[in-house]
């Protein structure tokens, strides 16, 4: 990803929102370094009280799949439905599955 | 006027107009992420002011914290005379934040062991706002001072031009004075000392320069205003004093 001179690194933001849950990505800000990437997450994206945890990582270090590759990555798996769990009848005394 | 009333009236409207403040930011900050960072500030800082305002119109007896807030002229506003200072540019607007923040940090710190159980009450929920607006302006001060040399020399002229109006955070209006005898809040100058340190700490790490101080004669506390005052209620009570009672 190129880096426009005129604008701060984009951050990629991640909030738990509660204890016990993964962080999930939420959107992204820019800012100038990590720890104001923290700050502005906690102003953009935790108003509301979605989280109680924030992770942020500049955009430039993830690293993504190529779109074109999707059929190779993901057709395979469309016609192997027995690895869903679904065939599998769950007894009544478990609960929360 | 009840002590406690003209107190919580100094310290409810010192949020309020700062809140007002930075109000005027909104849509108009460099960048999206700062825009928001700005009105969330506002907005504790007006959380605090309704909470003040409002038990303030109840030790009055009569009236609303909104009759307070919009029907009130400017001689009657107890603010430190600081925050109706004009924003200037972001530098400014931040370094007027920093000053206050710091203030608000000690301020609150000690409210809490106020004999007035709804001070005490609002200063243990309003330290944890302030903790975080001072971490924000502090940061910001840090970056500016320590940042290019046009970020640098902005923000030391406004630290140089708001420096002034700090000294009446420290010297106790007669309501203070009186809220002090009471042990409704700390005496003004015991926050002095603390609040000098903290800055000192930050100035230092921004590569700023602390200001003389000079020869002081803003008493907002007392309702002597500057004329930036009355601009900015002129415009925060428009809507109140042309339609009164309004509904929407």
């Amino acid at each position: 990803m190129t880096q426009q001179r005129n604008q701060w690194p984009l951050y990629e933001v991640f909030i738990r929102a509660r204890s016990g849950l993964e962080h999930k990505h939420v959107g992204s800000i820019h800012a100038a370094d990590a720890s104001m990437a923290i700050e502005h997450a906690r102003d953009v994206y935790t108003r509301r009280q979605e989280g109680v945890s924030i992770w942020v990582v500049r955009s430039a270090d993830i690293v993504a799949s190529d779109p074109a590759d999707a059929d190779a990555l993901f057709e395979p798996a469309k016609d192997k439905i027995y690895r869903h769990p679904t065939f599998y009848e769950i007894p009544d005394e478990v609960k929360n599955l | 006027m009840t002590p406690a009333m003209s107190y919580q009236l100094t310290v409810g409207d010192t949020s309020l107009i700062l809140a007002q403040r930075l109000g005027e930011w909104i849509g108009h900050a460099p960048a999206l992420e700062e825009d928001l960072a700005l009105a969330n500030i506002a907005l504790d800082l007006l959380g605090q002011a309704r909470y003040l305002l409002s038990h303030a119109a109840q030790l009055q007896g009569s009236g609303s914290e909104d009759d307070l807030a919009f029907l009130r002229d400017p001689q009657d506003f107890l603010n430190l005379s600081l925050v109706e200072q004009p924003n200037g540019d972001f530098g400014q607007t931040i370094v007027r934040q920093f000053l206050v923040d710091a203030w608000q940090l000690e301020l609150f710190e000690r409210l809490q062991q106020s004999s007035e159980p709804k001070l005490a009450e609002l200063a243990a929920k309003a330290i944890k706002e302030t903790r975080y607006h001072f971490r924000f302006s502090s940061g910001w001060v840090v970056r500016l001072g320590d940042g290019t040399e046009e970020s640098h020399r902005r923000v030391q002229t406004a630290l140089d031009a708001l420096w002034r109006f700090t000294h009446e955070m420290f010297v106790a209006s007669p309501a203070e004075q009186e809220a002090a005898a009471l042990g409704i809040a700390p005496d003004p100058a015991s926050l002095a000392a603390d609040w000098s340190r903290r800055i000192d700490e930050v100035l230092k790490e921004a590569t700023l320069k602390r200001p003389a101080d000079v020869a002081y004669a803003w008493h907002g506390k007392r309702g002597q205003h500057s004329e930036h005052l009355s601009r900015l209620l002129a415009e925060m009570q428009f809507m109140q004093r042309t339609y009164p009672g309004a509904q929407w």
